[in-house]
């Protein structure tokens, strides 16, 4: 390692830096030499990511003060697409469902991650085979997801209704019933990104010193009151952050609508950004989706800011 | 000129999960095996329903009552998905999108993390500035605009469409930088007055000592970019073009009931992964937490 890593050490060549010269200050075509290589090494990825973001989001914007269908030519109508969104109530209707989505997905995967996290932070055997098989399914892709989901709750021969019936209970309709599609879909959204939130919690809690566990011990506190006094507390920046992560995922939902339901049964598994996806590439109205996105990048930018002042005041006023 | 032993300095350490769990006094640990087992068991299951699935004769899948276990195994369903459809071609445009991504990211995001971290030239606090900040962009804002650029530049309805979002990502500079970040710089300077230029530098001596990063992001780029479905979705209508994503997608669809040749073709998107994954378990883990850790 040691010696692929330093190059033998070379006679001395004419080097900038070795020049006998006192003066520190480079000189001004070594400056731009240093910028132009400055640039060349960060312009190409620099180029795409801005190209990519900046660019087509601002251009966005000019999009949603239009009317436009991606061929006529685009009549400008101000902020009538934003007017338009207050009065729109297929979309108040997604907003209920991405609501009811994030309220049925975020707490249960934060409280899974949590839960298993701890599970596994310990010396027993087979952990390592527990881990593997929970963290597997996060390599599937939404595609694959899909299709399982739908199999794994048919209602006529999938294994949950099969076992359901072997135990005397209901069938169900889950997918195929608009009460119950959403519930579907947020449990095999657990179940593809329980690893995600259990890693973040397994990496905070092995930075948890021991000592204090240890002192909560030696004081007599039970393992329930050590968990919940001691490190529970320790756990709450992480907390924090995973909380706000999963519910900006969770307003994002798409991929498993679209591979699952495509927004039904009778549009009840419509998410917003479903609804902004129908309204640009199935109707064509480029301008009001736009306006959609830019109403959805509100909502997840509120939300990130309000968590994090909020959780930032209150952790300052419990510790001081 | 020590420092070398340790090309991976303890501040650039995004998983310690895979060592020793904290040392604790000796305590009852069983009740994790209560949470543990049903867990595993009920997270193992849709994987054993694909495997067991996919080589179960297309008779037996619709039979009321259903059974799990299959009297007979048969490869019918890999039979007519290969011999029916173009799941090959799809599987090739996948590995093709996801080879480029995974290179140009490592080319990229390795190069710009390197002049963020360690270059002097005008512009380059606001240029990464601008770069963190497009993270709170989601990519839902993007769809429309980046069609119709794609549009414009006539790549819709090619494989460059699923490619170039994939070509570089505010993740891989980052992630490349905090790295850089970490080296201590007389290694550099030692090569900078040898003569090296800052080119040679760079590729002799600091990239070599970036594998473990460099690992992280084309883990995170492979996964990515060969999951992708909304790219590709909103691309790409013309089937010889399809990834493999949206090709299965599709599938779904039209053959809504042939479920031996839908999990199939589940299997083969996925199996890839899960071999990967099981292969370099570390990595990976390694790589999710670097991906929360960034926030």
């Amino acid at each position: 390692m040691t010696a692929t890593a330093v190059p033998a050490r070379r006679p001395r060549r004419q080097g900038p830096a070795r020049r006998p010269v006192p003066a520190r200050r480079p000189g001004p075509d070594r400056r731009v030499r240093e910028g132009l290589t400055g640039w060349g090494f960060v312009a190409p990825a620099t180029v795409i990511v801005l190209g990519l973001s900046i660019f087509p989001a601002a251009w966005a914007f000019l999009l949603s003060l239009q009317e436009w269908n991606g061929f006529s030519v685009p009549e400008q109508v101000g902020f009538d697409n934003y007017r338009e969104m207050a009065g729109d109530a297929d979309l108040a209707a997604a907003a209920g469902h991405t609501l009811l989505y994030t309220a049925l997905f975020v707490p249960a995967s934060v409280l899974l991650g949590l839960g298993l996290a701890v599970a596994l932070n310990r010396r027993i055997v087979l952990v390592g085979l527990y881990r593997t098989l929970i963290f597997l399914p996060f390599v599937v892709s939404a595609a694959a997801t899909g299709i399982l989901t739908t199999y794994l709750f048919n209602p006529q021969f999938g294994l949950v209704n099969n076992v359901l019936r072997v135990m005397g209970l209901p069938q169900q309709g889950w997918l195929e019933d608009p009460g119950q599609a959403m519930v579907v879909i947020a449990i095999m959204s657990l179940w593809g990104q329980a690893a995600f939130t259990t890693v973040i919690y397994l990496a905070a809690l092995q930075d948890i010193p021991a000592e204090l566990t240890e002192a909560a011990w030696v004081d007599g506190a039970n393992r329930w009151q050590s968990f919940w006094h001691v490190t529970f507390p320790q756990l709450a920046p992480v907390t924090v952050f995973v909380g706000i992560w999963q519910t900006i995922q969770a307003i994002q939902l798409f991929d498993l609508v679209y591979t699952t339901t495509r927004g039904g049964p009778l549009g009840a598994t419509e998410t917003i950004v479903y609804y902004l996806w129908t309204s640009a590439f199935k109707d064509l109205e480029f301008g009001y989706a736009s306006a959609v996105a830019y109403g959805l990048f509100a909502v997840t930018l509120a939300i990130t800011i309000g968590v994090t002042v909020y959780s930032r005041r209150s952790t300052v006023g419990g510790l001081g | 000129m020590t420092v070398l032993a340790s090309p991976r300095p303890a501040s650039w350490s995004p998983s310690s999960i895979e060592e020793e769990p904290t040392p604790k006094r000796r305590r009852r640990t069983g009740w994790a095996h209560f949470v543990l087992v049903p867990v595993a068991l009920l997270f193992a299951i849709p994987f054993v329903q694909m495997f067991l699935t996919s080589l179960t004769p297309e008779s037996e899948i619709n039979r009321f009552p259903p059974r799990f276990f299959p009297s007979e195994l048969t490869l019918d369903g890999y039979v007519k998905l290969f011999r029916d459809t173009n799941v090959l071609l799809w599987t090739g445009n996948t590995v093709l999108v996801s080879l480029v991504a995974v290179v140009s990211h490592l080319a990229l995001c390795s190069l710009a993390g390197y002049g963020f971290a360690r270059l002097k030239f005008p512009g380059r606090s606001a240029g990464f500035l601008m770069i963190l900040a497009t993270i709170m962009i989601p990519t839902q804002l993007l769809m429309v605009p980046t069609y119709v650029m794609f549009a414009r530049v006539g790549i819709i309805d090619t494989l460059a469409a699923a490619m170039v979002p994939w070509l570089a990502s505010v993740f891989g500079i980052f992630l490349m930088r905090q790295f850089f970040l970490s080296l201590p710089a007389e290694l550099e300077e030692a090569a900078l007055l040898d003569g090296c230029s800052r080119w040679t530098t760079f590729w002799r001596i600091i990239l070599p000592l970036a594998r473990p990063a460099l690992a992280t992001l084309a883990i995170f780029t492979l996964l990515s970019s060969w999951n992708d479905l909304v790219w590709p979705l909103i691309a790409i209508n013309d089937p010889s073009a399809f990834t493999l994503q949206l090709g299965i997608t599709n599938f779904q669809g039209a053959r809504r009931t042939d479920w031996s040749l839908l999990m199939a073709s589940n299997v083969v998107a996925t199996l890839p992964l899960i071999l990967f994954f099981v292969f370099a378990q570390k990595q990976f883990i390694a790589t999710m937490t670097f991906t929360g850790v960034k926030g």
